[in-house]
């Protein structure tokens, strides 16, 4: 057992892959000799040298057209897109190439890559540097999406999705980036499209991804401590395919549900999986699903404002309250 | 299993006409199902082999349900689901239902790309009662689960709504759970046997069709507050106007008669014209609303070896007594063949039922739901009728019409007769 950073157990998932098939191989802009911007690649290139491990240039486009290059003729790429905004300028390969080739080819091609990417907001990096993408890939057939919240699945979960055939969007928190958590020695492999349950509870059921799960820990301690409201905390994990037996199992138990999103508002995760909810435990519900998100805004750089706009442990906490309460 | 009309839940497939493994084309007969109804034939909309059969001959499944899998060169793809997603570690198991509320067992659900919208099988009731208050879904479900009158139940005062917390506390308390309605068997029929000697009785086993007779009957009677008005009518004119008709009736390409109208037959195209002038009586009872029809859609009870039905004869008002013979029979044929479809024997908001041929003088019908009334037609007689200087012996009919209150008050219902008395007694009202 040891504790690992978020960012050091990136380095670790991908050397343990790359260690015990030499098929997979890893680029992106920044992250052999200088260890990626945000050093969550540093000791990779040491380790397997510059024929696995590839500096790019400043073009995402190149960067996914080679990763779908090299899966289709045998490789297993993992690539970085450093922002997960980025995902823009080459959301071509992500939404037509890389989810329709195994499909339009009749098995004939197949596509087994890695797109691993810095998400989400809390660093001050303004509207086009922090956005919550997740749901962009969410949307798109063909797809496996994951967003690991601690040290330990961050390992677990890219050794699943390098394993996997298909093509896996990997969406690493940079405000997680400096958790610690404990990590067991040797291998970890994980499964795809299973959630977590890591706080048992009876009085309600919070559904969080990533930076959200740790706040939404909090929450659910507060709530007890302050409140005596016994929150039950999923960690999702894996949004494509969707865990959907411990999530609704959960409301069975709970009958509540409350989301809590990085997303904008609109066609947040969270509205497809209130969607499942509804269509499949509505006379479960004891209340109205209430999702709590960040407003349908762009995301402020001032640092002030972009604390206030994403869902805090305060806000979690006293929606929970006056749902349940009122 | 399709679905056979909009209050029919379950079918049980009494026949498959294709074994595994044969192959299927569009449009051939796959099996044959019996709804509380009716019986039909369900043909294949898809070609391929019958891979396997779910529901066997006998079972009842599930509108809905998948019965039989039709295999072939398409198999549905669901690359997105295809890791074996088996966990690596153990679940924690799930807790006991918390507060004593039933946890649903939760299967394993695929959501494959081609799955068709699920929503819930049934429906627990409105989520704001007639008062305004608000009810959750679960406490809805537990309600109706328990027998519990909602109407009964008030917030608790922390809530705005009432919750499944309040339904628990109604259970628990004992009271305000309603009289659990008929739906089919219910109570011990071990008490009942033993009433009877050993071998004084054979055991007949209900079928759908005398479930939902029982289910529907009971609940009619129950829930419809009946009240009942019984008229004699002088039938001379009409009987002699049938014969008349009949006598003189075209030949048809065959030699016979091309029809041969019956006294039901005038009655109903009378109980339709009846029903158009006296709007108010033409209508149903929706809870919170009255429908009231423009039209008559008549119900005819049909005795048939399962039991009762009826067909629904539309705009009876509207046809001749000729059309409405020929619908009769057609109608008639295939009730008794269970060939009828479900649209063709719900609607309507009255209803006739005739119990003259076996020379009934006169009886009261039960109300069949959801219409507002129904009548019941006696034999036809030679009765005396006073006269200036004496009697004489004429046709007479005794007629009762059942009358759903919540709708048709006495006045309306007597409306209702004295319009179907004039033109019974004055027939040419039928023919202009």
């Amino acid at each position: 057992m040891a504790e690992l950073t978020y960012r050091d157990a990136v380095a670790r998932g991908i050397a343990q892959e790359m260690a015990r098939d030499p098929d997979v191989i890893f680029f992106g802009e920044d992250v052999a000799k200088p260890g990626g911007v945000f050093k969550a690649t540093v000791g990779l290139y040491e380790q397997f040298g510059p024929k696995r491990v590839r500096d790019t240039p400043i073009s995402e486009q190149a960067i996914m057209g080679a990763a779908m290059g090299a899966a289709m003729t045998g490789l297993k790429p993992i690539a970085e897109i450093m922002f997960s905004d980025f995902f823009a300028v080459c959301f071509d390969y992500i939404a037509n190439e890389f989810p329709k080739s195994r499909y339009m080819s009749n098995g004939q091609l197949k596509c087994p890559l890695v797109v691993r990417t810095g998400n989400g907001a809390g660093s001050r990096f303004g509207a086009q540097h922090s956005q919550s993408v997740e749901n962009w890939c969410m949307m798109i057939p063909g797809l496996k999406v994951v967003a690991p919240s601690n040290p330990r699945d961050v390992i677990g979960l890219m050794a699943a999705a390098v394993r996997d055939p298909d093509p896996v969007i990997f969406f690493e928190h940079k405000s997680l980036y400096p958790v610690k958590g404990e990590v067991p020695d040797g291998e970890i492999v994980d499964t795809l499209g299973t959630a977590a349950i890591v706080r048992p509870g009876k009085d309600a059921s919070i559904l969080a991804l990533a930076l959200m799960v740790p706040r939404a820990l909090e929450a659910a301690e507060r709530l007890k401590a302050e409140h005596g409201i016994d929150c039950e905390v999923i960690d999702v994990r894996s949004l494509v395919p969707l865990d959907t037996q411990t999530i609704l199992g959960s409301i069975a138990r709970t009958h509540r549900v409350f989301t809590v999103e990085e997303n904008p508002r609109l066609c947040g995760w969270g509205a497809e999986i209130v969607s499942i909810i509804a269509d499949e435990a509505f006379y479960d519900l004891d209340g109205p699903p209430v999702r709590i998100t960040t407003p349908h805004i762009p995301l402020p750089a001032a640092d002030v404002l972009e604390d206030a706009v994403l869902p805090t442990v305060q806000r979690i906490t006293e929606t929970v309250r006056r749902s349940l309460q009122s | 299993m399709p679905q056979l009309g909009e209050t029919v839940a379950e079918g049980r497939i009494t026949k498959w006409f294709k074994a595994p493994g044969d192959a299927i084309k569009p449009g051939d007969n796959l099996f044959e199902i019996e709804t509380d109804k009716t019986s039909m034939e369900v043909p294949a909309i898809a070609a391929g082999v019958l891979t396997e059969i779910r529901v066997a001959e006998g079972d009842v499944a599930l509108v809905g349900a998948v019965v039989g899998v039709i295999g072939g060169a398409m198999t549905a793809s669901t690359a997105a689901q295809t890791p074996g997603s088996t966990r690596s570690e153990p679940r924690p198991a799930p807790a006991p239902a918390s507060s004593g509320l039933r946890a649903t067992a939760q299967q394993p659900i695929k959501l494959n790309p081609f799955q068709e919208v699920r929503t819930p099988e049934r429906n627990f009731g409105p989520a704001r009662l007639a008062g305004g208050t608000v009810v959750t879904p679960l406490a809805r479900r537990l309600a109706a689960e328990a027998g519990i009158d909602l109407g009964q139940l008030a917030p608790t005062s922390t809530s705005r709504r009432i919750s499944a917390r309040d339904v628990e506390a109604a259970i628990a308390g004992g009271t305000k759970a309603r009289q659990p309605t008929d739906r089919g068997p219910t109570g011990d029929p071990q008490r009942i046997i033993a009433l009877y000697e050993r071998g004084s009785f054979e055991e007949v086993a209900l079928d759908n069709m005398r479930r939902t007779i029982a289910t529907r009957l009971t609940e009619a009677v129950q829930t419809i507050p009946h009240f009942y008005l019984s008229i004699d009518l002088t039938t001379q004119r009409l009987v002699e106007i049938r014969e008349e008709t009949n006598a003189t009736a075209p030949m048809g390409a065959d030699g016979e008669p091309s029809y041969r109208l019956s006294l039901n037959d005038f009655l109903i195209k009378a109980w339709g014209l009846a029903l158009r002038r006296v709007p108010a009586a033409n209508a149903v009872w929706a809870h919170d609303r009255i429908l009231r029809f423009a039209q008559s859609d008549i119900g005819v009870a049909v005795a048939t070896q399962g039991g009762l039905l009826t067909p629904v004869i539309r705009k009876a008002d509207a046809k001749s007594v000729i059309e409405i013979s020929a619908e009769m029979k057609d109608l008639t044929a295939r009730a008794r063949a269970r060939r009828l479809k479900p649209n063709e024997y719900q609607g309507g908001a009255s209803a006739i039922s005739n119990l003259g041929m076996y020379g009934v003088r006169e009886f009261a019908a039960i109300i069949n739901p959801p219409h507002a009334t129904i009548l019941a037609v006696g034999a036809t007689d030679r009765r005396p009728i006073e006269t200036t200087d004496g009697f004489r012996f004429v046709s007479r009919m005794t007629v009762t019409l059942s009358c759903d209150h919540r709708i048709v008050d006495g006045a309306l219902g007597g409306e209702l007769l004295s319009a179907f008395k004039s033109l019974v007694e004055h027939p040419v009202g039928l023919l202009v």
